[in-house]
């Protein structure tokens, strides 16, 4: 075969190859909103959900999802900030540095499973926090963190290094530097990251079946005590989230129309981290525009 | 003041994983020391029923079967995956330039973002009754497991994959087109032998997400703890038994005991993976 013909037919399955991802990621978001959205109503989307017979809403499931992503991003933003801001500023470029990032590597590559099941020995039994939103919230924070980390390390270090300089001459202190010239210019970056890990722990079960629970108790919406066991703020509560509900109605659930349920219930988490996605690319864009003086 | 709160939280972050490690660890390895089961027969037998013992008097925990078929759907739905995983990559920087990128970046995006559960719920409602059709059977199975795992490490293996054609320094390329190569000549002959440890590290971390993941595949390989005969006969892997069982068993008790050893086991081939992407990462870094 000569070399003019392999290049044809090489290039030509590169794009059959491409053509093919292209449909296969066109027919799942197609699939399930197409099946999905016809069954999302407001009533659905309101009402709660029934164990044994026909339907049900996930109104507490769509709750708790908000609540516990809520929750996981006040813990563990703070945290990959602070360690973000050491990796990228304060990180010396030794063997402990070294260590750190293999540490946090290896965070981010635990199968979720694991995590979750260290979540429910660690909080669920030996801190007793019990299967409830908080532990989930805990144990979405370490699958969390080290996207999050690499995120902001990745927006700080791509300040320009003048800026840094600018502050410097004007006799600024390393920490106000950080704080006053060099996190302003990255908060697009920062934000769009926040995002993106928020669809991802939007749509997460595996670590949340064993820590948050699987069972979603009636709460009053009204109930504004925080520590009331009924009130919808109390972190203290059990918290079936969406993703686990769509999990828990196809493999143990007895519910009738469980297909139903599933195929909505896919059809909101596809189309709120869509939002999402969106989301972060336009804030990003936006704020960026509002924030500095290029373009 | 700054430095301190930094420092508090990297070392916040260096505890949680010393914690995890320890905490797995231990309880995994309750099974051999507390229960005194054969480490070895624990990895090489083949049946599994905590409860009850065998003709010995040995608790019948054999993780084979398990064993087997993690690794099953994982190098398989990796063999799967590579060739589109490949194609998609040499796509976007070799052929297409920066539009292709920008029109594949979201669609690459989105495969991540899809949820475990919705590839789970379309695995169990989409592949399993056309394998069911086309094979006979349940429909459950390694196989099933394989091409929802493939749609699932796509998205991971062509990222990194990108990545490491990128970083094949465009004077290489420069060079094979002056001597006379054409496209596919210089992308088959040497951009991708520079950067087959980058693309071998990539299908590595995609392995180690098909190993990992639990709920997609436990909705759809049939959780049956028997030896896999074939493609679509129900099997369980690693995962999808922690999933099932862990919250089934009574804590300290053996059938406890022996799941958490398969978490254990988890545990290891994670951190496998990751030693075995540093090592090819030293080896192979391209020399500017």
């Amino acid at each position: 075969m000569n070399p003019k013909r392999t290049n044809n037919i090489a290039t030509g399955i590169i794009y059959a190859l491409v053509g093919i991802v292209v449909l296969i990621l066109l027919f799942l978001i197609g699939y399930i909103l197409f099946n999905g959205v016809p069954n999302i109503s407001w009533r659905f989307l309101t009402s709660p959900a029934q164990a044994f017979s026909a339907g049900g809403g996930i109104r507490d499931q769509l709750f708790n999802s908000l609540y516990l992503l809520v929750l996981t991003l006040l813990i563990s933003f703070p945290i990959a900030l602070g360690s973000g801001i050491y990796l990228a500023e304060y990180a010396a470029d030794n063997w402990v540095t070294h260590l750190i990032r293999t540490t946090i590597e290896v965070l981010s590559s635990l199968p979720s499973v694991v995590v979750g099941l260290f979540g429910y020995l660690f909080l669920v039994i030996q801190l007793k926090l019990s299967f409830s939103i908080l532990s989930g919230a805990i144990a979405l924070t370490f699958f969390n963190l080290p996207l999050l980390t690499r995120s902001i390390e990745e927006s700080l270090s791509s300040v320009s290094d003048l800026q840094k300089q600018a502050g410097m001459s004007l006799g600024l202190s390393d920490w106000r530097t950080i704080t006053r010239i060099i996190l302003p210019v990255a908060l697009p970056g920062i934000l769009t990251g926040v995002i993106l890990s928020a669809g991802r722990v939007f749509g997460e079960a595996a670590a949340l079946i064993y820590t948050a629970g699987q069972s979603a108790p009636s709460v009053d919406y009204g109930n504004w005590n925080i520590f009331d066991p009924a009130s919808f703020l109390n972190p203290m509560r059990p918290a079936e989230t969406l993703a686990v509900h769509i999990w828990k109605v196809n493999t143990e659930s007895v519910t009738p129309d469980a297909h139903l349920i599933s195929s909505a219930s896919s059809a909101v988490l596809i189309i709120v981290i869509l939002v999402f996605n969106l989301g972060a690319r336009f804030i990003g864009n936006w704020l960026y525009k509002k924030m500095t003086a290029t373009r | 003041m700054g430095r301190a709160i930094c420092y508090f939280c990297i070392g916040l972050i260096i505890a949680l994983v010393v914690c995890i490690l320890y905490f797995i660890t231990s309880r995994g390895i309750a099974t051999f020391t507390q229960n005194h089961v054969n480490v070895w027969g624990f990895l090489t037998g083949s049946d599994w029923n905590p409860g009850a013992v065998d003709a010995h008097g040995n608790p019948e925990v054999g993780a084979l079967p398990m064993i087997v078929t993690s690794f099953a759907v994982t190098i398989l739905s990796a063999l799967l995956a590579t060739p589109f995983a490949l194609g998609m990559a040499i796509f976007m920087s070799e052929i297409a330039g920066k539009k292709g990128t920008k029109f594949l970046q979201p669609v690459i995006e989105l495969l991540v973002g899809i949820p475990s559960v919705v590839y789970g719920f379309i695995g169990l409602t989409v592949v399993v009754p056309i394998i069911r059709k086309v094979f006979g059977g349940t429909g459950f199975g390694i196989l099933a497991g394989t091409i929802v795992l493939f749609v699932m490490v796509l998205p991971t293996i062509t990222s990194l994959s990108v990545d490491s054609l990128k970083a094949v320094p465009l004077s290489y390329r420069q060079a094979s087109l002056a001597l006379g190569a054409n496209r596919w000549q210089t992308i088959y002959k040497v951009i991708l032998r520079t950067a087959a440890p980058g693309i071998l590290t990539a299908v590595i971390f995609g392995m180690a997400r098909a190993f990992g993941e639990a709920l997609a595949v436990q909705m759809v390989i049939g959780n049956a703890i028997l030896m896999p005969k074939g493609l679509v006969s129900p099997a369980s892997t690693l995962t999808s038994k922690l999933t099932t069982d862990v919250g089934n068993t009574v804590m300290g008790t053996l059938p406890n005991n022996a799941l958490w050893s398969l978490a254990l086991i988890l545990l290891f081939m994670s951190l496998f993976f990751n030693l075995l992407v540093r090592f090819i990462g030293k080896k192979g870094s391209i020399k500017k």
